[in-house]
């Protein structure tokens, strides 16, 4: 067995243990942290098959953006566990039912007899110093731009939605006004007034 | 028009904050004023109110005549007083006790005793580790604080002399 | 660099098990020892030297007492934490607790594995070491997360909730300021953003990017919760936010993650926009033969130095930000400006304007 394969088996593990505790983890921050280290493990794996460039990025919006919100809204929310149980037995057929689904669709589109080595060659082993951001990019912004703009434009797009769907009632609504209060000065404010004090010849 | 101008430069070349930092920059070439203190101290004025002391006359015979002026003065009842007749026939105090988590320093003690026998030293220098027991100051420590420091009394009295 | 090579040959020749793999992770291992040392004693230091240059600024001389000049002050602080007792809050989630510290120092050392010092000296030269940068400094943010959470306690809470969302706006801030430098370098190897700034001071990238620098360090100072902009820990109004539970060593690994992460982003800002180890003499005739034989990692820790002093400078001179403000600097002032400043680049790109490009 080589290092490599040690390592494969390693990460594997982590990553289907981290997986299983996340489903079962009553804490649902603690399955959060659950996530976030399968995360790592499929990072782990990805650089074992050179796609470091994917692996980063996974950390880097996955784990450095997404779970950091899901914390986040975690802590705000105070999760009534109570009616979410009393729910779980009326929703599993359902549930079992999208989940075999999912699990046939899956080993027919991602099974050996899609990507088994007597159909796809194995992929060649590259040099340390052979970048595959390059050629990521090259494809990216050559032969796949459209669909790459289409993406940016579609994301754009549901920003803006996400956005508006949640300003409503602009009106009744106190706020601050920032740039107006950075951009006070002292002679807004503060009016200085010089007042000739009475002298006691005056009175 | 050309104010507005003016303030969109400042903003944007980060003139306020340039303002600020180069006034931290400036003192951190200034002379230091920081006193080192154990060393080093700061010039006492000779109407400082620190420690207490109880007098003595030259020959002697302790000036407090237990007449109650102080314990009746204390802002803060600091002072407790018992007397008695001594056998030569003066009043004399038996305990004198000063409880110095109770006092607050006004030195009003000072101010109103008739015969100078209470004051207040020079000396701040001074803690009570031990125990509740160890702030309260009876006579014999006061009397001790100003056999050893008679000679540091009379200097500041003198010193102060010319401002009664 | 010959005397390593042949260490390395020998410790491959004595260890030759799993094809040499298990030696590569030692030297790997002696690397590290090599840059965590170091980098805690500089950590240590820069406490003293914070406390003193703040000191000065405030007209007061600083700690003085321990040792000559006050020089074992930083010792005498370690001591005090690791022999201090480590408090757990009652019904706190000990594990978490004890996890927060872990999960905030472990990223940012880690980052530091990239970081090159000098031409060839480095523990990885990663080809995507600006996005490994990026993507592991992300990570400490679950150490104050966590902290606050694990601590049971309010104050940590709002300290943890602050920082969430401060980290994730100033990360895209950090990102799109750093875009720029890439574009102009070509690269997201730090090796090669350094190498491509070779040529004296008009070659680095703080001439066409200079608002950007300047964008990076302000959000510097947020990613790594500093004055002004330490809301998270608020000593006036959240007490101490995520660090109010923690005492002892616990405490003392927080402090040494933000100080090592501070350190981290003053080597970026010397790495991205300040030619990393150039000399800033070259292209200068006479000085440049001068200075020829300074070793590139002492222009490196020179030009990092000043940036932390900098941190020192401006924690001296400014209150605290409201929080607030903050998101709006991040999100109405410096993101449409980084853009603007995309869009300036890449004309400069296709121009080729100066010696940059």
């Amino acid at each position: 067995m080589t290092f490599d394969q040690i390592l494969f088996y390693v990460f594997s593990f982590w990553f289907i243990a981290s997986s299983l505790a996340m489903i079962f983890s009553r804490n649902a921050a603690k399955a959060v942290l659950f996530l976030i280290l399968s995360f790592f493990s499929a990072a782990s794996i990805w650089i074992l098959l050179e796609a470091e460039f994917l692996a980063i990025t996974l950390i880097l919006v996955y784990v450095g953006a997404v779970m950091v919100l899901f914390l986040f809204v975690i802590k705000m929310l105070n999760i009534d566990k109570s009616t979410l149980r009393a729910k779980f037995t009326g929703y599993l057929p359902l549930g079992l039912l999208v989940a075999a689904i999912i699990i046939v669709e899956m080993t027919l589109v991602l099974g050996g007899n899609q990507f088994g080595l007597d159909i796809v060659t194995a992929p060649a082993r590259h040099a340390a110093d052979y970048s595959n951001i390059t050629v990521l990019a090259m494809q990216l912004y050559t032969v796949y731009v459209y669909p790459f703009e289409l993406a940016a434009v579609l994301l754009l797009i549901a920003i803006i939605a996400s956005i508006t769907l949640v300003q409503r009632n602009e009106l009744n609504r106190k706020k601050q006004s920032i740039s107006e209060q950075v951009n006070v000065q002292a002679k807004d404010r503060v009016r200085l007034v010089s007042i000739t004090t009475p002298s006691k010849e005056d009175k | 028009m050309i104010s507005s101008i003016k303030k969109l430069v400042k903003d944007f070349s980060l003139g306020e904050l340039r303002a600020g930092m180069k006034i931290t920059a400036k003192e951190l070439v200034n002379k230091k004023i920081t006193v080192q203190y154990p060393e080093e101290k700061t010039p006492i004025s000779p109407r400082f109110r620190g420690l207490h002391a109880l007098r003595r006359y030259p020959n002697g015979e302790e000036r407090c005549i237990a007449c109650k002026l102080c314990e009746a003065v204390c802002p803060a009842n600091a002072i407790t007083i018992e007397s008695e007749m001594r056998d030569d026939g003066t009043r004399r105090t038996t305990q004198y006790d000063i409880d110095l988590f109770k006092c607050i320093f006004c030195g009003f003690c000072e101010e109103a005793c008739p015969v100078d026998a209470i004051v207040e030293t020079q000396i701040f220098e001074y803690a009570f580790v031990d125990s509740r027991e160890g702030s309260i100051m009876d006579k014999a420590h006061l009397l001790e604080v100003g056999d050893k420091n008679e000679k540091m009394i009379n200097q500041t009295k003198l010193e102060d002399s010319k401002y009664t | 660099m010959v005397l390593w090579q042949s260490f390395v040959e020998l410790v491959h020749e004595l260890i030759p098990w799993f094809d040499g793999s298990i030696a590569t992770i030692l030297i790997i291992l002696i690397k590290a020892i090599a840059l965590v040392i170091p980098l805690m004693l500089v950590v240590a230091y820069f406490t003293y030297a914070e406390r003193k240059v703040i000191g000065y600024m405030q007209l007061r001389i600083g700690p003085n007492r321990v040792g000559p000049k006050g020089w074992l002050q930083p010792i005498a602080d370690a001591l005090k934490l690791m022999t201090k007792e480590i408090i757990f809050p009652t019904k706190a989630n000990i594990y978490l607790f004890l996890l927060a510290p872990i999960l905030a120092i472990a990223p940012a050392i880690a980052v530091w594995a990239v970081i090159p010092f000098d031409e060839g000296i480095y523990v990885a030269n990663l080809d995507i070491s600006l996005l490994y940068v990026l993507a592991i400094g992300s990570i400490g943010v679950y150490g104050i997360i966590l902290a606050g959470w694990a601590s049971n306690s309010k104050y940590p809470l709002l300290g943890a909730l602050r920082s969430a969302s401060l980290l994730v706006s100033y990360e895209i801030v950090i990102g799109f300021a750093l875009v720029t430098v890439v574009m102009i370098a070509g690269s997201v190897n730090l090796n090669d953003i350094v190498m491509a700034q070779k040529g004296g001071v008009m070659h680095w990238y703080w001439i066409p990017l200079f608002p950007m620098m300047i964008i990076f360090f302000i959000s510097a100072l947020v990613e790594t919760n500093r004055a002004p902009f330490d809301v998270v820990e608020g000593e006036s109004e959240i007490v101490g936010g995520t660090h109010v539970e923690y005492s002892g060593m616990t405490f003392a690994v927080f402090f040494l993650a933000e100080y090592a992460n501070m350190i981290l982003m003053a080597v970026l800002a010397v790495i991205m926009f300040f030619g990393g180890w150039h000399s800033p003499f070259e292209g200068i005739p006479v000085v440049e033969s001068m200075f020829a034989w300074v070793p590139g990692i002492v222009w490196l820790l020179a030009k990092t130095s000043f940036f932390m002093f900098l941190y020192l400078w401006v924690r001296a001179t400014f209150p605290r930000f409201r929080y607030d403000q903050i998101m709006r600097l991040s999100w109405k002032v410096f993101l449409p400006w980084t853009i603007v400043w995309i869009f300036v680049v890449a004309l400069m790109t296709q121009l080729k304007i100066g010696p940059w490009f």
